[in-house]
């Protein structure tokens, strides 16, 4: 799930539809602002640190050299009194710095950066990540909890994305077999919804659009799809009690049968579409 | 010269309607978007000139010379970031090169050379009477912190005397991006939503805001779509005191405006009204603020 706007209702589709599916996977890749446990308050069966590695100075073997700190593209270590000082939260872990240290005076320590949580709500397996307030980067996360749905082939697996196009998007849609766009009816939405759709497009993914919080009015997104030719799966009216169970955390689907009626079908349109596409681009 | 930042943690709360708003009511000379992956603000401040404009260098990516190379490997068991693919020959996936260089100091036949890449394109609006900097990431590109100092950097050395007031569009999140704005900030106006996520982010952006020593204040957006959680926003910031400085309702004509392409305060609806009041709060925090001494 993917929408390069924030708050067009990622999340929301994503959790009724892990939630409608029954037995699913749903891995929330928004580890800047990972929001989908709430709503599933999963049992929490494991909890496991992430971290990146940082260099870590012998200063007896350094010989002020400055190898290391003219190498750092990042400008993560700074020369100062003729010694290399490191700027941790800068360091992007490539490990250039102890590769190329004429003393061998680097080696590396690992840094928490966040940490993935695992749990079963129902049927369904959670897997969450949290990058720690703080920290820049949530890469190192997001790869971790992909990593996690690699044993869980048989059931469909739901990838709740962090919002934007930059590099944590595509690290979540690297793997994915089907993008579903989120949009919701404004012209903010709409600017956002060509980006991710060139994203899809880039990455060589097959997607959909849903149409999110529609109004009676005019729906510039509606609008975008038609001109674009880019299929819409369906739409989700703007509900104020579909508003309301959400904003309590509460899974629509789970609750009422109107609802799960509604993301059930949405649901069954993807796989539909996701399947055909399977069998049309076989090398995607 | 007071630096108000707008941010929210979750996405989609109203930052950029609030921004809009804010730069009209505060007339502001001097503004910016830095929510440089998915940028809107330009949508609601309509700009009668063309920017100027220029590309943004990100870091440069490694690029491999097939004729050069041997085959030997060592980029690509070497790369932290699985940059290096080998089908049948080796080259870069530029989007995942994060540019550290190590490949080419590597290479023992020198086949790899970094190259510069444009990774965004910049826009700055002048007039008279104001400036505002906006830029948009090339999607894929992952400098966006380092694309939000340089939007930034381009409103503040582009600032027309007597600007007294700046109003900064940040982005969703905690990371990299919504860091590098609060540098030089003089107070964060977050939006937040009365729903069990919004909380949960909003609480995050503040503890990260926090960590860097940054003002903040909280408005709520949408309120009434949860008056229980908007009445527990409240309570939390009077617990923490933190100024919070108003409610706005949940209004369609807000929808409305923004696909006219206007800001909330240049119709008469209930959103444009409630905000009204969170500018006046907003602007009398920042005048008592280091009692009125330029930060």
């Amino acid at each position: 799930m993917l929408s390069g706007k924030g708050g067009t209702g990622k999340t929301l589709v994503s959790v009724n539809f892990a939630a409608a599916a029954e037995a699913a996977v749903y891995l929330d890749c928004d580890v800047e602002e990972p929001n989908g446990h709430l709503f599933f308050k999963p049992e929490i069966t494991s909890e496991e640190l992430v971290s990146a590695k940082i260099p870590l100075i012998d200063y007896d073997r350094c010989n002020g050299c400055r190898t290391c700190v003219d190498f750092c593209k990042f400008n993560a270590l700074a020369f100062i009194k003729n010694k290399p000082v490191l700027f941790k939260d800068i360091c992007h872990s490539c490990g250039g710095c102890v590769l190329f240290c004429p003393q061998k005076a680097i080696s590396e320590e690992e840094k928490n950066v966040g940490m993935i949580q695992s749990g079963t709500s129902g049927q369904v397996r959670v897997h969450t990540g949290f990058l720690n307030t703080g920290e820049a980067s949530g890469i190192p996360i997001i790869k971790e909890l992909l990593k996690k749905s690699a044993g869980e082939t048989a059931l469909p697996i739901f990838i709740d994305c962090p919002p934007g196009n930059a590099c944590s998007v595509m690290e979540s849609i690297k793997d994915a077999d089907y993008c579903v766009l989120v949009a919701e009816p404004t012209v903010f939405g709409v600017h956002n919804l060509k980006m991710v759709c060139d994203l899809a497009e880039t990455f060589h993914k097959p997607y959909g659009v849903v149409l999110n919080k529609c109004l009676e009015d005019e729906n510039p997104a509606e609008e975008f799809c038609k001109e674009h030719h880019a299929t819409i799966l369906g739409r989700i009216p703007f509900d104020s009690k579909l508003g309301s169970i959400s904003s309590n955390a509460r899974i629509a689907v789970r609750e009422n049968d109107r609802y799960r009626e509604l993301f059930s079908e949405l649901l069954h349109t993807i796989i539909e579409e996701a399947n055909h596409e399977a069998v049309a681009h076989p090398q995607r | 010269m007071k630096q108000l930042l707008i941010l929210s943690g979750k996405g989609g709360t109203g930052k950029t309607t609030v921004a809009g708003a804010l730069i009209k009511l505060s007339q502001a000379r001097a503004y910016a978007d830095c929510d440089v992956d998915a940028p809107n603000l330009h949508l609601s401040m309509t700009q009668t000139a063309d920017p100027e404009r220029n590309d943004y260098y990100g870091m440069p990516k490694a690029q491999i010379d097939a004729e050069a190379c041997i085959g030997c490997g060592q980029c690509k068991e070497n790369c932290r970031f699985d940059a290096i693919i080998n089908n049948n020959g080796y080259a870069v996936d530029p989007f995942s090169c994060e540019g550290c260089g190590v490949c080419e100091a590597l290479c023992p036949v020198n086949a790899v050379s970094m190259k510069p890449a444009v990774a965004g394109e910049q826009m700055l609006y002048r007039t008279t009477y104001s400036v505002f900097s906006t830029a948009q990431l090339k999607m894929g590109s992952g400098t966006s912190g380092k694309l939000v100092t340089e939007v930034k950097k381009r409103m503040l050395s582009s600032l027309l005397p007597e600007t007294e007031l700046a109003v900064i569009d940040g982005s969703p999140g905690i990371g990299c991006p919504v860091i590098a704005s609060m540098s030089g900030v003089s107070m964060v106006l977050i939006v937040a939503e009365p729903s069990v996520s919004g909380i949960s982010d909003m609480e995050r952006i503040l503890h990260t805001a926090e960590i860097f020593h940054t003002q903040t204040c909280v408005c709520v957006n949408k309120a009434d779509v949860n008056l229980e959680l908007t009445e527990r926003i409240e309570r939390y910031c009077e617990e923490k005191q933190i100024p919070f400085v108003g409610i706005i309702p949940y209004d369609s004509q807000a929808v409305a405006a923004i696909n006219n392409g206007k800001t909330i305060v240049e119709l008469d609806c209930p959103s444009g009204r409630a905000v009204r009041k969170i500018y006046a709060e907003t602007m009398r925090l920042l005048q008592v603020q280091a009692g009125g001494i330029e930060a």
